[in-house]
């Protein structure tokens, strides 16, 4: 099973590498935009990033020691396998679990800008690296549950995230270019909304576009979106903390 | 607590021309937008950001702005200046509901 999931990914991989016809976000922007993205002065990510950095060094360091080698690679692997409850977990919630279990501190709430700032400080330690999906055999329930949500039609609109960023990406929605939808730059700072934010609330933000009742903070079946999204995007470069319009 | 982050050479030749980035972070709330309960949210603006250098007897503004509703979140200021002397650059910003915050750098002339 496990020789078949890592074929899978390989083969995921390879397809890629060969003929790659998958944007990330940033090649549709505006040069403006990715200048933005690529200049760490000008990026306002930063603002959060600097406020990870500030707490790995009061809180993290001790055990985990210097991120850019302890943390390097690890946010290209997440969602990733978590033993103790049996489920795939967010880098955030893995974040969250170590302050709980490990420091017995208090979770960090979602979006709030602690979460966001220790989360693309981790994240950035990948920065330019392949995303690198787990080959653990026990999250492909999941990720196929997570393909399933990809694929199933819902909200009042009766959409699913295939029909606009697969089947009609590149195309216009308004004024704005429909995305492929690959997360290679989360938590990432959206002009829109004038803030960084993860993944989950752009997924949320989505399901709200199509008239459908969002999943939670946290909900399962985000994470298993999040699960499939990373081995669809396997093999894109990490571009953490990235500016979006 | 606010954060910012100033982007500049720390050294630099006598009448270099220095290119300064500044960003910090900050609402921007324009006071036009109502709230999730309908009530307008206060108007909450960095109103004038400064910059003064210090070549290490005098004092000179080499650098202002006033920042208005239109100016998005997080604002991001560059802007250059000669370097004359050694001294210390010192950055304010000010605006609604008592807002200040003063970051200070310092640029080696040669």
């Amino acid at each position: 099973m496990k020789r078949l999931v890592s074929l899978m990914l390989a083969l995921l991989v390879a397809h890629a590498l060969a003929a790659d016809a998958r944007r990330s976000g940033f090649d549709d922007m505006s040069p403006q935009i990715q200048a933005m993205q690529r200049d760490d002065a000008a990026n306002p990510a930063m603002l959060w990033v600097k406020e990870g950095e500030a707490m790995w060094g009061r809180e993290c360091a001790r055990c985990h020691g210097d991120a850019a080698t302890s943390m390097r690679g690890v946010a290209a692997r997440y969602p990733d396998f978590d033993t103790a409850s049996q489920r795939p977990i967010t880098l955030s919630q893995r974040i969250n679990q170590c302050r709980v279990t490990r420091q017995h501190s208090t979770p960090l709430a979602p979006e709030s800008d602690a979460l966001l700032g220790i989360e693309s400080y981790v994240a950035m330690q990948s920065r330019g690296l392949p995303i690198a999906p787990s080959a653990d055999p026990r999250l492909q329930p999941f990720r196929e549950r997570g393909e399933q949500l990809f694929r199933g039609r819902i909200g009042q609109l009766d959409f699913s995230c295939a029909q606009c960023h697969d089947e009609h990406a590149g195309q216009h929605l308004g004024g704005s270019t429909i995305p492929q939808a690959h997360p290679t730059g989360y938590p990432q700072y959206r002009l829109e909304w004038q803030a960084l934010a993860s993944l989950q609330r752009r997924l949320r933000n989505c399901m709200n576009g199509v008239r459908a009742e969002p999943f939670a903070y946290g909900a399962p079946e985000l994470t298993e979106l999040e699960l499939y999204l990373a081995a669809r995007a396997a093999g894109m470069r990490l571009e953490t903390p990235a500016v979006r319009p | 607590m606010a954060r910012a982050l100033i982007t500049m050479p720390t050294t630099a030749k006598r009448g270099d021309v220095v290119e300064i980035r500044t960003l910090i972070a900050h609402p921007m709330e324009t006071g036009y937008r109502p709230g999730e309960d309908g009530a307008i949210v206060p108007r909450n603006l960095i109103r004038r950001f400064s910059c003064h250098y210090h070549d290490g007897r005098d004092e000179v503004l080499v650098f202002s702005a006033e920042l208005f509703p239109a100016v998005a979140a997080n604002p991001f200021i560059a802007f250059s200046t000669v370097a004359t002397a050694s001294g210390t650059l010192r950055f304010s910003w000010s605006g609604d509901q008592g807002f200040t915050q003063t970051e200070t750098a310092s640029l080696a002339v040669t």
